[in-house]
């Protein structure tokens, strides 16, 4: 990658059909996203004045998409809502690779004992169900704010990433271009840095993009559940339970938000089975 | 190596790996209780009654003590008692956890069965409609929500049609079972579907498939006999894995279906900080987990051989 630039992977990125669609979905939601306010048509938060007869109305010409239960528009609230759900996602994909890729090199290129330990804390880490151990985390830290359930998440979802990075360092540092570099006399840094690294940024960079996906859906799950963001603050999943509750009789309540997820996800995991398809064709069949 | 010794070798791997995820649990409770003498009787309770109490308690001892009678008493089956029904944890555990086992058992085995067939009928019908039909439904399936997708056969299922009760066990009424299953397996289908589609495809190609055709086998002996079972290897391993899918969508789905297991003893707990109940149902649900990947493991062994010499799989 690194001999032809980014260009030419770029141009057959946009020919491959899957991968042009999704990365066509991320870029409109991260559009609606930060546009939100420009774009929503009422305030996600406010609660109008005349609440008796804008109280949970059906999708109309005056709310596309409806509105809840205190009068507040549900497009608003759904364009908001992705604001966090979209950080939520990025954020802990970004940190996750951050924090995987350094455990995942260092472990792998030094193997032995730093190994041993580094798998070993991966290994129990790997352990708990990721959701199940976030619900224990955010249950200990007693209502975190946003920050927190990005640290949260963080914390449970890196272990893919280290082990996977973990595997090609593992091969890598046996290469010839590595005992080259270190006959050149470059130091252990420098080789993780410009040699190791780079090497791994395909399967890093694939893993990651499915990464937003499931963060996204791990967020949506914990708001769900009224363990995630607080009111006032919305994202996808605090949309849901809230509309859970009229399931029966106002769905759509339901419906539109899930929809964005499940658009959003969707376009996430296009992309990544696209970057898989192109930068490891070994894996595509 | 026969499948027992292999057992007992994996078993013992297994050791570093319960003793790394109850230090995470204990280290939680660490982090969560803080001084829960302190928390008991406030700041202004007597300097000496504290000190006293917590010597009983052994809470004044290093945590390296602390964590080894944390263990002594998980030996025990000794997970403490609920702050809010003040009733040991591990009997709230035993109540829920037959329900949770249930579920999780019937999405699996639903989405094994549905998987493994759209992930056959996919390979077999590879480049044409039906396989790109099924693709798009198995990517469909891994993007949508497990909890949303839950409400949404509900709403068509249930509320529409009438065909499946909303929510609730039913007293183990298999009807109020095959929504919650096939919400809960159905992110799995989609995984099981394009594993068996891929690595039906691989082996399709091989020589010895070539000569079962050129003896003049039946082109599903062919498929089923020779095709699959040697494709088998990777799908089984995403069975695996998905044993801790379907746990983390336990507390969502149960949610969802107000299914009274373990998943929804978690999420309510958790709403109401009764930490006993979190870290006790977080530590069991690691255990299973843990465990099922080592039955996997075994299975391993039954279904190829060869792996008794090369020991296990990874």
């Amino acid at each position: 990658m690194t001999g032809e630039g980014w260009g030419r992977p770029l141009v057959r990125l946009l020919r491959h059909r899957g991968a042009l669609v999704g990365t066509v979905v991320i870029l409109l939601v991260l559009a609606a996203a930060l546009l939100a306010p420009v774009l929503a048509p009422y305030d996600p938060a406010r609660v109008p004045a005349d609440l008796a007869a804008r109280s949970l109305r059906s999708p109309g010409r005056e709310h596309w998409l409806g509105t809840d239960l205190l009068g507040r528009d549900l497009l608003s609230r759904i364009l908001y809502g992705a604001r966090v759900s979209l950080l939520v996602g990025f954020a802990v994909a970004l940190l996750t690779a951050a924090l995987g890729a350094t455990v995942g090199l260092l472990a792998g290129f030094y193997a032995g004992t730093i190994d041993v330990v580094f798998m070993r804390v991966t290994d129990a880490v790997m352990a708990f169900p990721t959701l199940v151990l976030a619900i224990a985390a955010v249950a200990v830290l007693d209502r975190p704010g946003l920050l927190a359930i990005i640290l949260v998440l963080t914390v449970v979802q890196w272990t893919t990433i280290a082990r996977l990075v973990r595997g090609q360092a593992l091969a890598l540092r046996e290469r010839e271009f590595v005992s080259a570099a270190y006959a050149l006399g470059g130091r252990d840094l420098r080789i993780l840095a410009r040699h190791l690294l780079p090497n791994c940024l395909a399967p890093l960079l694939v893993s990651t993009t499915f990464g937003v996906a499931s963060n996204i859906l791990a967020e949506a799950g914990l708001s769900f559940l009224g363990l995630g963001v607080q009111p006032p603050a919305v994202s996808w999943g605090s949309l849901l339970a809230e509309g859970a509750v009229y399931l029966t009789v106002k769905p759509w309540l339901v419906i539109f938000p899930g929809l964005a997820i499940t658009l959003t996800v969707l376009g996430c995991n296009l992309t990544g089975d696209g970057f898989r398809d192109l930068l490891e064709p070994r894996l595509t069949r | 190596m026969g499948l027992f010794p292999f057992a007992v070798r994996r078993a013992l791997q297994l050791v570093p790996v319960l003793l790394g995820l109850t230090l995470i649990v204990f280290a939680l409770q660490a982090v969560a209780l803080g001084d829960p003498v302190r928390a008991a009787m406030g700041q202004r309770g007597d300097p000496e009654a504290i000190a006293r109490i917590r010597a009983d308690y052994g809470l004044d001892a290093p945590l390296w003590v602390q964590y080894g009678q944390y263990l002594g008493r998980l030996l025990r089956g000794d997970l403490g008692r609920s702050f809010r029904q003040q009733v040991p944890v591990a009997d709230l555990i035993a109540e829920r956890l037959p329900a949770t086992l249930r579920l999780a058992l019937a999405a699996m085995g639903l989405a094994a069965l549905l998987g493994v067939a759209a992930g056959v009928a996919a390979a077999v019908g590879h480049g044409r409609l039906l396989d790109a039909a099924i693709m798009t439904v198995a990517l469909l399936g891994i993007s949508t929500p497990v909890f949303w997708l839950g409400m949404m056969l509900v709403l068509l299922f249930a509320v529409t049609l009438g065909w499946f009760p909303i929510s609730g066990y039913g007293e183990g009424d298999w009807r109020h079972l095959i929504l919650p299953a096939f919400t809960l397996g159905a992110l799995h289908v989609g995984y099981i579907a394009r594993m068996t589609r891929s690595s039906l495809l691989e082996v399709l190609g091989e020589d010895y498939l070539r000569t079962a055709r050129a003896k003049g086998l039946h082109e599903s002996v062919v498929l089923l006999k020779h095709g699959l079972r040697n494709a088998s290897l990777p799908i089984l391993t995403l069975v695996g894995i998905g044993v801790g899918d379907v746990l983390v969508g336990a507390p969502l789905t149960e949610t969802v279906f107000a299914w009274p297991g373990l998943g929804r003893l978690l999420v309510a707990a958790a709403a109401n900080r009764d930490l006993p109940v979190v870290l006790g149902a977080t530590l069991l649900f690691a255990l299973i987990y843990v465990v099922a990947n080592f039955l996997v493991d075994c299975c391993y062994v039954l279904a190829d051989p060869r792996l008794r010499f090369a020991g296990g799989r990874r």
